[in-house]
């Protein structure tokens, strides 16, 4: 019975979430205990994301403490703007400006890993193709008219959408996106721009839930305990119940 | 006992009823022998009560029931206050667990007839713990201030408005506001920490007065307060305390056990128990692509999107809940456990439960034609189960039911 429970609770637990613009997710393997990973796709996060998006609800300090790094490193290498160690991670851009200049107001991505999940997010990531429809030369592919440049650029480079015919159910054909290739070279390959992908969402991942690290190397010693309990307390049961037919 | 405790319970006693009370509800307490797993329902469901009020004060102090400060407290729960994650998570599984035990508490109380007389009010004020119950759950889910919190709340709340000539004003008068706004999110505050709570413990009390008077049912429907020996005591009976006391410690461990794997290990429940659009937080000018409430009120929306019309939607969802209550007097069967029940019964009885659970499905997907269909049907049979019961169960299927529970 309890191995059903289980085997249902895994079930539903693997069932996917978030979708939207019809393209395939792909794995993001997130590893939160991967420390290094952590680290660079923290870099990458102050360097790309952090201008215009902010990630209030994540302390400096926390990050430091939970990512192995001396908040005297972080304070050099990590924080730009002048806040303080304990401070979240806030951008000086006004959201009117933001607005202005983007169209959208850039949103807090302290949670967007949950949201969205780091499945999303990592193909997300890897989506923006040349598209000279829209206001920055970009478009994404999972994300359609998404209003953010491709800030990555530089490292990856710029893709290019090739399409192919599809007949829908009523014999119209469409032209849809099979696939991006690069059609500028950037200065990593695709194989390093892949690692600093899923070193980037490992640590928004991290960042959407600080405490999960934590909670996962206390819970087996929880469950463990519960259960010796459940032990004593079936002994105990067949101690009271003996005479009870 | 020594004799300091002695007279110290005299004392006690002289001034307060403590030993008349503990006999009369624990140790002089006889339930019948044969309870089976299904009985630790009962219990659980206690056991999450408390720990709902517990793990909810500590939340309390440190939210803010304020539209601009609601979902950044939340947060600062989860980060900044000492095992503040460890807190919300048994709160928010707590929420969903307790809506499976106590489903699995109706569904037990159900197959074994434990509605039937002398037990109706037993039933009945289940049934209000229940309706309070979802209220509950509906009021603290607008606090965390997340999207699927604030969209979920306006859907439901424009719900009222459907009903004719007072229901735009009624709608406004819950809300506080034209929206779900600030003034929503105090006063749903205020409900969900002090009104709800109070009146789901009185509640509780009523439901354990009511069920000592009359005496527990068990799975072969027998009332063991047909034969007593010569003092009175039920033949087959066994005092609640320490034969069940510590029996249901051993549900306790198992249901503990599955509790902390869902906090420690899945929390989210795959966006079952935490919708992943609720970590967005709430923007009054952006809908949500698709809104679900979350999966304990599926079956209920299931039952009103499968009305066209919204007011009479509105009306078979009431309905649908409505005659969970009158189920004492729909049931005409003689005898009361589904083991010496006809088969036309029993049938009846799978029936409801693929049609519960599959309007609890299509209650969490987008419309569809498809979805639109098996709603209906399921409906229908949900229903049906309810409304034919006076006929059905007076098939004279039933077996005949022994005067004593058996030795095993």
């Amino acid at each position: 019975m309890k191995k059903l429970i289980f085997v249902l609770l895994v079930l539903i637990s693997s069932h996917a979430a978030a979708s939207s613009g019809g393209m395939e997710l792909q794995s993001a393997k997130i590893d939160l205990d991967n420390k290094a990973s952590l680290q660079r796709g923290a870099k990458f996060f102050v360097n790309y994301c952090l201008s215009c998006h902010s990630a209030k609800q994540l302390r400096y300090s926390r990050m430091a403490e939970d990512l192995g790094i001396s908040p005297e490193l972080v304070e050099l290498n990590l924080m730009f703007t002048g806040e303080k160690i304990f401070d979240g991670m806030t951008i000086s851009m006004r959201p009117k400006d933001a607005e202005k200049w983007f169209g959208v107001n850039p949103p807090d991505l302290s949670l967007i890993a949950r949201s969205r999940g780091a499945d999303w997010l990592y193909t997300y990531l890897k989506s923006f193709y040349i598209d000279d429809t829209r206001p920055f030369g970009v478009n994404n592919a999972l994300f359609p008219k998404v209003g953010m440049p491709h800030v990555l650029a530089d490292l990856q480079g710029l893709q290019k959408a090739v399409y192919k015919d599809v007949k829908s159910a009523d014999g119209t054909v469409r032209s849809v996106i099979d696939h991006l290739e690069i059609a500028e070279p950037g200065r990593m390959d695709e194989r390093e721009f892949d690692i600093a992908m899923h070193d980037l969402v490992n640590f928004m991942t991290y960042m959407g839930e600080p405490a999960k690290l934590e909670r996962q190397r206390l819970g087996w010693k929880v469950l463990l305990f519960i259960l010796l309990m459940l032990g004593v307390f079936y002994l105990l049961k067949k101690e009271y119940w003996k005479d009870i037919h | 006992m020594s004799g300091m405790m002695k007279s110290a319970l005299n004392w006690m006693d002289d001034r307060f009823p403590l030993s008349k009370v503990w006999n009369e509800h624990l140790a002089e307490y006889y339930a019948p022998k044969n309870f089976n797993w299904m009985y630790y329902f009962g219990s659980l469901a206690m056991l999450v009560l408390v720990n709902q009020i517990i793990t909810g004060i500590f939340l309390t102090i440190h939210y803010k029931p304020d539209a601009k400060l609601a979902f950044d407290s939340v947060e600062y729960i989860m980060r900044d206050v000492e095992w503040g994650w460890l807190i919300r998570y048994m709160h928010s599984t707590g929420a969903s667990a307790f809506f499976i035990v106590v489903y699995m508490h109706m569904f037990r109380g159900l197959v074994y007839g434990s509605f039937k007389k002398p037990r109706e009010l037993v039933w009945i004020f289940g049934m209000i713990i229940y309706v309070a119950l979802m209220a509950e759950a509906f009021m603290g889910y607008l606090l965390p201030w997340g999207q699927m919190s604030y969209w979920g709340a306006q859907v439901i709340v424009s719900l009222f408005g459907a009903i004719p000539y007072v229901g735009e004003d009624l709608a406004l008068w819950l809300r506080g506001d034209y929206v779900i706004s600030d003034a929503t999110l105090n006063r749903f505050f205020a409900f969900h920490v002090i009104a709800i709570p109070l009146v789901l413990v009185i509640l509780v009390f009523m439901h354990i007065v009511a069920l000592h008077a009359v005496g527990s049912n068990n799975p072969e429907g027998i009332e063991i307060k047909k034969h007593k020996d010569e003092k009175g005591i039920p033949l087959d009976g066994i005092p609640f305390h320490p034969y069940y006391s510590v029996k249901d410690l051993v549900g306790v461990a198992v249901f503990l056990f599955i509790f902390a794997l869902i906090i420690f290990y899945m929390p989210e429940m795959g966006g079952y128990f935490l919708e992943h659009a609720n970590f967005v937080p709430a923007d009054p000018l952006k809908t949500p692509e698709h809104i679900a409430p979350v999966w304990y009120f599926t079956p209920f929306y299931a039952v009103l999107r499968a009305v066209p019309d919204k007011f009479l939607g509105v009306v078979a969802m009431a309905g649908a809940i409505i005659v969970l209550f009158l189920l004492p007097w729909l049931d005409r069967g003689v005898n009361k456990s589904i083991r010496y029940r006809g088969p036309v019964f029993k049938a009846a009885i799978v029936a409801f439960c693929i049609s519960f659970v599959g309007l609890g499905y299509f209650g969490m997907q987008p419309v569809t034609a498809v979805g639109t269909f098996f709603s209906r049907f399921f409906s229908i049979v949900y229903f049906g189960f309810f409304l034919l019961m006076p006929w059905y169960s007076n098939l004279k299927q039933d077996k005949y039911v022994p005067e004593r529970v058996e030795e095993k």
